[in-house]
Order: structure tokens, then sequence, then C-alpha cells
């Protein structure tokens, strides 16, 4: 049987695997798509840093497991930001592209 | 009735600021710059205030909410932050007279972006939470963001777009680094964190000490360090001159963040994560500085120079952290408050003087004749001989605090060589800028006598550390032992009786 940990662990090793290879093309449409697959593998890396955890209330009700609350608030927070970071790095990306007539990084057609 | 919130002035008053500035829009400049200004005033007033309580030793605590530690938000004001914050205020001042000078109006919000930069630095500098360290970080990036490319241009989002790409990437790890270092110790607080760290034995402490590498990769990309210093020259160079006067601030923020979570909390008392950092830190800085410099002598625009000039200086602060004695932090924090007004005043006089060069601007290739040569070539001059490290300019006692704390041969031989190959450099473009003239192009105009007078300031500034050497020095001193006091610090922000926050047991 696979444990909950293996699961999460692989899973967020893979999509941070996916992201890195997205964020090394050469062109800003994939990199932005691998700038927000890594805010999903490193939200769900901050929301397992609380333990996992089945059935458990974030908030303390006598005796019983219970879940810590912080990590749920700290990815809330690192949500907002990279939400809005990205999409910020949407529209400098398509700026660029209007500015420079390529979707280049380099902001150039490569060799030329 | 605003005295117990003093701490949190320099946080709030930028970000009452830029909601005002942002309601004005695109009214009239006049209205929006004296608001912008007198801001940035009341801003100063605050750091002012602060240093001078800071300086008798006391630690400022902020309770946000009033949470008790570690449970809610802390701000904290010690030496380090006070002074910081008044570094950002005294920078930020001149800058936005010169911005005023017309740059201000060559893209929107201009103003609103420049006090939400000022809340992220100030937030940075007196934060006393990890994670609250994350969100003003971003706070300070996204508003640089848009500040990068104010005034458009190709050659700005062809730097930017690499920009927001490596510090998303960058904030990324960060969020990593801070989610081991809560994995293993179930704290964010920093007092707390470095209490708990301690006790932390085996084989948990190998996770410290990645989540605390983690964080030295984000800091040192911050501060520019080797082999993460390639985004800034051609960054800072693109950027328009205000704009990247007041990014000289932002690498200061990867050094004090250093000093607080590798300095502070990775320290001596660590346990078995004790000082991963300065084995690594030394050896970077000693070849960022190198590099630094090289690329000054490479540049070929002046405020590609000075870019380069800022990576070195920012690792010749870097080498005096890595000494990792609390008189190498005195000297640090010292060269680096100086260095920072300095830079940061030889970007806007890059563009006073790209201003009046015709069409060739800040290349380093003959052209027409400065309107007044005298006066910024006295100014650069002045910059220079500081930034290299000559007596009796601040720079050299700043470089001089440095070696007397090191008692390495590769530390003297880096600084010194380093100010000898700044030196060429600056000359070489000093000789190319103001005697290598085609006499037949036309004259130039004078400057904007504003813009002159802030530049002239900053650096006056700068070079005013000289004569109020002794007390800085005294200052510095006290704010680097106070660092390495990790136990008033605990004391401040915690209280005697620290409670358990983890709601579960450590992981067998």
């Amino acid at each position: 049987m696979i444990s909950l940990e293996f699961l999460v662990a692989s899973g967020v090793g893979w999509v941070a695997a996916c992201a890195i290879w997205l964020l090394l093309r050469g062109r800003t449409f994939p990199v932005v798509l691998g700038l927000s697959l890594l805010g999903y593998a490193v939200n769900v890396f901050i929301f397992a840093t609380g333990r996992l955890s089945l059935g458990a209330p974030p908030i303390l009700l006598g005796a019983g497991s219970v879940a810590d609350p912080l990590p749920q608030a700290l990815v809330l927070t690192a949500i907002v930001i990279g939400f809005a970071t990205v999409g910020l790095a949407i529209e400098i990306a398509a700026r660029s592209r209007d500015e420079a007539g390529s979707d280049h990084v380099d902001g150039e057609e490569p060799g030329r | 009735m605003i005295e117990p919130h003093l701490p949190a002035l320099p946080v709030l008053l930028p970000l009452v600021a830029a909601v005002v500035l942002l309601w004005l829009g695109d009214a009239a400049p006049r209205i929006v710059r004296l608001v912008s200004l007198a801001f940035v005033l009341l801003g100063l007033g605050a750091a002012l205030a602060l240093v001078d309580r800071a300086s008798s030793g006391e630690l400022l605590l902020y309770r946000l909410g009033a949470w008790p530690a570690p449970f809610g938000i802390v701000l904290v004001v010690d030496r380090l932050a006070a002074l910081m914050v008044l570094l950002v205020q005294l920078v930020a001042l001149p800058v936005l007279v010169h911005a005023s000078g017309g740059w201000d109006l060559r893209g929107r919000y201009f103003h609103a972006l420049f006090q939400f930069l000022l809340m992220g630095l100030c937030g940075a500098f007196v934060t006393g939470d990890l994670f609250n360290l994350f969100v003003f970080f971003e706070v300070l990036l996204t508003a640089s963001y848009v500040l990068l490319v104010h005034g458009h241009g190709r050659e700005r989002f062809r730097w930017g777009v690499p920009y927001v790409v490596l510090n998303l990437v960058a904030s990324a790890l960060f969020l990593i680094g801070v989610a081991v270092l809560y994995s293993a110790t179930g704290t964010l607080n920093l007092a707390d964190l470095a209490r708990r760290v301690a006790e932390v034995g085996e084989p948990d402490a190998a996770l410290l000490r990645s989540g605390a590498l983690l964080l030295f990769v984000v800091f040192g990309f911050k501060a520019a360090l080797a082999p993460l210093h390639l985004w800034l020259p051609a960054a800072y160079a693109a950027a328009s001159p205000p704009v990247a006067a007041l990014f000289v601030l932002m690498t200061k923020v990867g050094v004090v963040a250093i000093l607080r979570v590798h300095g502070a909390v990775f320290g001596d008392a660590a346990g078995a994560a004790a000082n991963v950092v300065p084995g690594w830190l030394m050896p970077l800085a000693l070849v960022t500085a190198a590099l630094g410099v090289f690329g000054a002598l490479a540049a070929h625009t002046l405020a590609h120079l000075i870019a380069w000039l800022n990576i070195a200086s920012v690792a010749t602060v870097l080498i005096a952290v890595s000494l990792w004695s609390a008189a190498g932090w005195s000297a640090a924090l010292y060269y680096m408050v100086h260095s920072t007004l300095v830079v940061a005043a030889l970007f806007l006089l890059a563009e006073l003087v790209a201003a009046q060069r015709g069409a060739a601007r800040g290349r380093l290739e003959p052209a027409s004749p400065v309107a007044q040569p005298a006066l910024l070539g006295s100014l650069l001059l002045l910059a220079a001989a500081s930034i290299v490290g000559l007596p009796p300019l601040p720079g050299f006692l700043g470089k001089l605090m440095i070696l007397q704390a090191a008692d390495s041969a590769l530390v003297w031989t880096v600084v010194l060589a380093s100010g000898f190959v700044t030196m060429i450099g600056l000359a070489r473009a000093g000789s190319i800028l103001f005697w290598s003239v085609r006499e037949e192009s036309e004259r130039g105009r004078a400057g904007h006598s504003a813009q002159l007078v802030a530049t002239a300031g900053l650096l006056a500034l700068g070079v005013a550390m000289a004569l109020a050497a002794a007390p800085i020095k005294d200052y510095t001193d006290a704010a680097a032992l106070q660092l390495r006091d990790g136990d008033a610090y605990l004391r401040a922000v915690l209280g005697r009786a620290a409670p358990s926050v983890r709601p579960y047991p450590p992981a067998p």
C-alpha cells in the first residue's frame, strides 16, 4: 500500500520537475506556465509541512488529533501573492512581445 | 499618541501615501509630487525618531493586533533596523526630488509605486517574522517589476522579463526554505526560531541546514552574489535612473536578511545547524567582488559601469559579513550605508552627465562636451574617490575597518586590488566623458537645478559620513553586538515564558 506521504511527495516532485523543464524553455508562454506550475508545487509543499492527517480539524476541540492551521494560513497568502505575480508576469511578457516583436525570453529571435 | 506605534510608521506611512496617490491617479503632477514628498519627509522624521530611540539600545517591539509573540506577527526595531530604515528614507528623498524633475511623468503611477517600494523595503527591515519577511519581499518586488519598466521602451522590457521570471523563481525557493524551516521547528518568529533551532538534533538538523542554505540562495540572489549576479547590471542600466538609484537599496535587503537569518538565527548558538553559511559566503563574496570590478572595467556605458560597481560594493559588504565577527559586521554596516548613498548618487549623476552629451548619452565614446564640466566632473571625481576608497573619504574608512577586522591575506588582497581596478575603470570613464570630446558638435544644455541639488545632496550625505565617522562607528559597533546578542532579542520578543505553538507532538 502506498503511503499518503509518498504520494504527495512524489506528486510535488513531479510537478516541480515539469515546472523546471518549462522554465528552461526559450519562449515566454511556457516560462509563465512553468512559473504557475512551480507555484502549485510550492503551495502543496507548504501545506504538507503541517504534516498530513485525515479528518483532523484545524482547531483545538479538547482531546483528539488536530491539524496544524498555520500552514493553511500561509498557503492562502502564498496563493494570493503567487496568483498576482504570475498575472503581472503575463502582462510584462505580453508587453515585451509587443515591444520586441518576438516572444523569445531574450527579446529577439535567436540567431539574429 | 503616536509614540507606541512608532515602529509601524515606516511601513504604514508609505502604505497610506501609496493609497492616496493611487486615488489621486492622474491629478496635476504638482499635487502628486507634493503629496509624495510630504509623506517621504514624514517617513524621514519617523526614521530619525526610531534611530534616536534605538541608539539607546532599546529593542522596540510592535505586536500587530496585540497578539502575543510567537502567535502574532511582531515588528522589531533594533539598531540595525532603525539604521536601515533611515538609510531608505535618506536615499528616497533625493531620488524623489530628482524624479520630480521629469522622469516621473514618463509612465503612470510612478509615485504610488515608489511608495509601495519604500513600504516593502522598510517592512523587510523591521519585521521579526520569517513569513512576513517573504510578504514584504513580494511587496517590494512587485513594485520593482513595474518600476523597472517605468518609461517603457524595448530595452526595459527586454530585461524586465528575465528580472520578473528570476525573482518569481527565487520567491518560490524562499517559500520552500521557509516551509522546510517550519516543518523542522514549528515556528516562523525569528526569535522563537533561534531558540528552537538550537534544540533540533540530528537527523532533523540536516533539514534545517538545507532550509537555511535554500534561504541563502534566495538572499544571495537578491544581493547579486556570484554566480547569481548576472541579472543585475543590464537590468539596472536599462531602468530609468531614479529607479536604478532606488534599486541600490534592494540589494541591501539581501545583506540584511543574511545578517538576520543566517547571522542571528543560524549563528554560533544554533546547535547542530550552527554557522552553515560563512563557509560559503566568504569565497563567493570574494569572487563576486573580483567579477564586479572586472565587469566595471569592461562596461561600455556609464550606467553599466555603476551597476557593476554596485555588485562589487555589495560583495565588499558581504566579505565583511562573512568575517562573522562583531568587528566585521560593524564594518559591513558602515560600508553598506556609505556605498549605498554613493552608488545611488552615481546613478543620478550618470543621468545628469548623459543628458548633456547629446545622442551619445552615457556611452563611453567621444561625444559633444557636457555643458557643466566643472560641476559634474568634480561630483564624479568625489564619488569615484570615495567608492575607490581614497583617504580621507568614508569609503577609505569603511574599507579600513573591513581590513582591520580581517586577518586573512586573501581578504586584504581582494579588497585592495578591487579598489585599484575600480579606480582604473572610473578614471577611464571619467577621462572619456569629460576630456575625449569632439569640439565641433553642439554643446548640451545645463541640468535641471533641482536634480543637481538632489544628486549633490545625496553625494554630500555619503561623504559627510567621514565627518561623523566616530558616532556612526559607535552606533554600528553597538548594532553588530546587539545582533549577536540572541538572548536579549529573545527576552524582548517572547518574554520569559515562551509557550509552544505546535498542536501536535514532534515527528518520531
